[in-house]
């Protein structure tokens, strides 16, 4: 199976494919479009130009009532007047589904998010993460062709948070349910995701597997959107060679031709006490984070460094001098 | 321009323009019939009716500030109670609001008349001699319309006040601010809004009321809109209740516009 | 909590104001219970007389059915026409939608005594004074700006992703209308009915121009305050306060909260 999502104004010529059971992540910040592009699969939004489509078929004109896509919204958005099984029952009904067809796949599916007994509950008297959960069941009830996920774990507190996490991920795989999750919290989707669509300012900048993003970004923006990081900038003068304006040179991976202008990624927990590369620096602040330190060293030639130690012995007090090292192969070069 | 949802206006909009805005412009239209002004200049023109116009203004403010004098009190209270005494008093203001004006009226003459309840009590526990006259003149309009309008005050107050932040109070407390300070300094100045738009709703209402000095005024206090309906009805002229309209209508729109010019100026700062 | 002075000085004062309010209300109980002939305050003693000289009156049993129906039918087509007309006014985008939205509301602002008279004039001319239909339009007219205010409100507080909600389940316009919206909103349209019932049912101003010999019972009353003070009128204000009464418990119950209207 394949889907399109072409060329939308407000998103910049946006394409993207999910494969059939894949669970895709549309990662980004706020007014990066992700939500536009979402409300336009759903069919909230109608494309200036582009077309959607599901199993080979067009879908861009449906509207959202005929499109079989199963969605959780943000707040749930849980019909406030029907009870849990009437949420559920909801798009069966509209589907003119038999009365004992529905109490079957109604009472299948709350057996799979766990909420047998809660039929008669009103969504009100429910806590977050079992309205989240009628939300899940009311969305896969009907066994849609694809489920979208509108940042559905914003409003549980972090733990609930990790719990729905790994249960929508559990129930995703065991379905094998075509899934689009919009999120802007990068944890959050490297969690979760087969593959993650990075957006920024209505265009894709990287559609990639969870580590491909971390660890080999395409750009500036996807290195520091994703975890921490140390970005500069430079020049290839030789072959594995990159040096900085300030005249510092680092070995490097990379194939890139002598001359090209290129972006240099070191994650923080790369840093050894030593390496190929070494930086001295003096420590500009430190934070002690449990299981590690978090440092910003002050090096020379003007470089500023992130670096993450493990949290073994005592920790370099601010005005300390610290040497650390990286190898090659811990540096991404884009 | 893109259109979208026009349609179900439609039917409500038809109501409107056939039994609301076309009668009032063709009667409107009467009051130049022939292409004369003569009534324009009758009605502002002489001292007999400029007085009617007069007498409805003073009481419309007379009844404005007697509206805020009581009405501030209670939308204060009721917006700084307790949520049980909040409904309780919502209740005793919006059962005289949704109360027939008639039943009120009626219940004020029966108060306030010659042999009434007032008066009975005063003359039976001796403290006066005579009757006082408090129906068919000023006070009992006065009286009557102000227990009428004094909900549409009320209501406005009580939003305003709601939306003042408890912790702002609180916070001037703290500072060592007295009871009235807090309320001269943080109140006032915040509830602004709401006394403005209740005086500007009272107003324009007392400015076009009938029922009450028709029946309270016993024909010895005359307002405009019981001047329009003498003409209609007892006089049958047609262009001159018009003219009436017309100038009462201008006046309303004029303290509209007025308000919504000074709102809009004051939320601008 | 500590009570200061100047809280207390402001409870008794609105205690008083509250008294003001609450006395024309109060004072119709005993006197349409008076055992006396006239108008007399103290009643001397307590009789019924009052209330069956108004069941025993076929003019105020008629007055009393016709404005039943007439408030009934003003509800009903009060509603038919502004719950559309306040579903376009908050959701539709098309010229001219401030505009109407100031007509919609106009008819409050305007003199009630200058729409009487205008539409008056009219109606005399089609031969409508005296038609129960002909005050229904009038009051629907004026009672149009309550249902915008109240069903526009109930519609700006609405959750739109549940309408959302039930698109993407399958559900057409019409059912997420019929099946999401409407029933959420019923407590607006529950409180917007009512108040179009009540204000036409108070209602005299028009009444007094348009009813001609079929009167409704606010127009009988008028004509018998002018004529002559007499305590079935008591007796009819006192069941006039019970209506309303129960009306505002059901608002208050089946309604949109009483303080939202407020606002």
């Amino acid at each position: 199976m394949a889907k399109r999502f072409g060329d939308v104004v407000a998103l910049d010529h946006v394409s993207l494919q999910v494969a059939q059971g894949e669970l895709l992540t549309i990662l980004g910040p706020s007014g990066s479009g992700k939500t536009t592009l979402l409300k336009v699969v759903a069919g909230f939004e109608t494309p200036d130009g582009g077309t959607v489509k599901v199993g080979g078929i067009e879908i861009t004109a449906l509207p959202p009532a005929r499109r079989d896509i199963g969605m959780v919204f943000q707040n749930y958005a849980l019909f406030p007047h029907l009870s849990v099984a009437a949420n559920v029952a909801f798009p069966l009904e509209m589907r003119n589904v038999g009365r004992s067809e529905i109490d079957t796949r109604v009472a299948q599916a709350l057996a799979m998010v766990e909420l047998k007994g809660y039929e008669a509950r009103l969504p009100r008297q429910l806590s977050g993460g079992q309205q989240q959960r009628v939300a899940l069941a009311r969305a896969i009830v009907f066994n849609p062709r694809l489920l979208l996920l509108d940042e559905p774990f914003g409003a549980l507190d972090r733990k609930l948070r990790e719990t729905m996490q790994l249960e929508v991920r559990r129930l995703q795989r065991r379905l094998g349910l075509t899934t689009v999750f919009i999120t802007h919290d990068q944890e959050e989707a490297l969690v979760l995701s087969d593959r993650i669509a990075v957006m920024n300012k209505g265009t894709i900048q990287q559609v990639a597997t969870t580590t491909e993003i971390y660890e080999r970004p395409a750009n500036d923006f996807v290195a520091d959107f994703v975890g921490e990081s140390n970005i500069f900038h430079g020049t290839m003068s030789a072959p594995g060679t990159v040096t900085f304006d300030g005249g510092r040179t680092l070995q490097v991976r990379s194939e890139k031709p002598a001359g090209a202008k290129v972006g240099v990624l070191m994650r923080p927990e790369r840093f050894a006490p030593s390496g190929a590369n070494v930086f001295t620096g003096e420590v500009v602040e430190s934070v002690y984070l449990g299981t590690s330190f978090k440092l910003r060293l002050a090096c020379e030639g003007g470089l500023e460094l992130l670096v993450r130690q493990p949290a073994r012995g005592p920790m370099p007090a601010a005005g300390a001098r610290v040497t650390v090292g990286i190898d090659p192969e811990s540096i991404h070069v884009f | 321009m893109k259109s979208r949802g026009f349609l179900p206006a439609l039917p409500a909009l038809i109501l409107l323009f056939v039994f609301f805005l076309f009668p009032v412009v063709r009667m409107l239209g009467f009051s130049v019939e022939g292409g004369t002004f003569d009534w324009y200049a009758k009605a502002l023109g002489e001292e007999l009716y400029l007085r009617v116009f007069w007498n409805t203004f003073e009481i419309a403010l007379l009844v404005t500030f007697f509206c805020l004098l009581l009405g501030y009190p209670l939308g204060f209270l009721m917006a700084t109670t307790t949520p049980f005494w909040a409904t309780a008093g919502f209740i005793f203001v919006l059962l005289p609001l949704w109360t027939s004006v008639l039943v009120r009226t009626y219940a004020w003459m029966v108060l306030l008349g010659r042999n009434g309840v007032f008066n009975r009590t005063l003359i039976e526990s001796g403290i006066i001699a005579d009757p006082i006259p408090l129906l068919h003149n000023f006070t009992g309009v006065l009286i009557g319309m102000v227990h009428v309008l004094l909900p549409y005050m009320v209501l406005p107050i009580y939003s305003a006040v709601r939306k003042v932040d408890p912790a702002i109070p609180a916070a001037a407390a703290g500072l060592g601010a007295s009871s009235f300070a807090i309320f001269r300094r943080i109140y006032l100045p915040l509830t602004l809004n709401g006394i403005f738009a209740g005086s500007v709703l009272v107003f324009v209402l007392s400015l076009g009321f009938f029922i009450t000095p028709a029946l309270l005024g016993g024909g010895r206090v005359m307002m405009i809109a019981v001047l329009i309906e003498q003409q209609v009805r007892e006089a049958l002229n047609w262009p001159f209740a018009a003219a009436l309209s017309a100038v009462l209508l201008v006046f309303t729109f004029a303290v509209y516009a007025l308000a919504q010019r000074l709102t809009r100026t004051e939320t601008a700062r | 909590m500590k009570t200061s002075p100047s809280r207390r000085l402001l409870v008794v004062a609105c205690g008083l104001i509250y008294f003001f309010l609450m006395l024309p209300l109060l004072v119709v109980f005993p006197i349409s219970l008076s055992s006396a002939p006239y108008m007399q305050f103290p009643p001397p003693g307590l009789s019924w007389q009052w209330y069956e000289r108004y069941l025993d009156d076929p003019q105020w049993i008629d007055a009393t059915w016709r404005s039943l129906y007439i408030g009934g039918a003003t509800a009903v087509l009060a509603l038919a026409l502004g719950v559309p007309l306040a579903f376009a006014l908050v959701r539709g985008k098309f010229f001219g939608r401030i505009l109407i939205d100031r007509l919609a509301l106009a008819p409050v602002i305007v003199p009630t005594i200058i729409l009487s008279v205008a539409v008056y004039g009219l109606f005399a001319k089609l031969k409508l004074i005296g038609m129960w239909y002909g005050l229904v339009i009038a009051h629907t007219v004026l009672a149009l700006p309550f249902v915008v205010l109240v069903i526009g409100a109930g519609l700006r507080d609405f959750d739109r992703s549940l309408e959302q909600a039930a698109e993407g389940l399958g559900a057409s316009r019409w059912r997420t209308l019929a099946r999401i919206t409407l029933p959420l909103l019923r407590p607006s349209l529950v409180s917007a009915g009512l108040l179009a019932f009540i204000s036409s049912f108070d209602e005299v101003v028009v009444a007094l121009f348009m009813a001609g010999a079929n009167m409704t019972l606010p127009k009988k009353m008028f004509d018998n305050i002018m004529m002559e003070i007499d305590p079935t009128i008591a007796a009819v204000s006192v069941m006039q306060i019970l209506l309303v009464s129960i009306v505002l418990v059901l608002i208050g119950r089946f309604g949109r909260g009483l303080k939202d209207s407020a606002r």
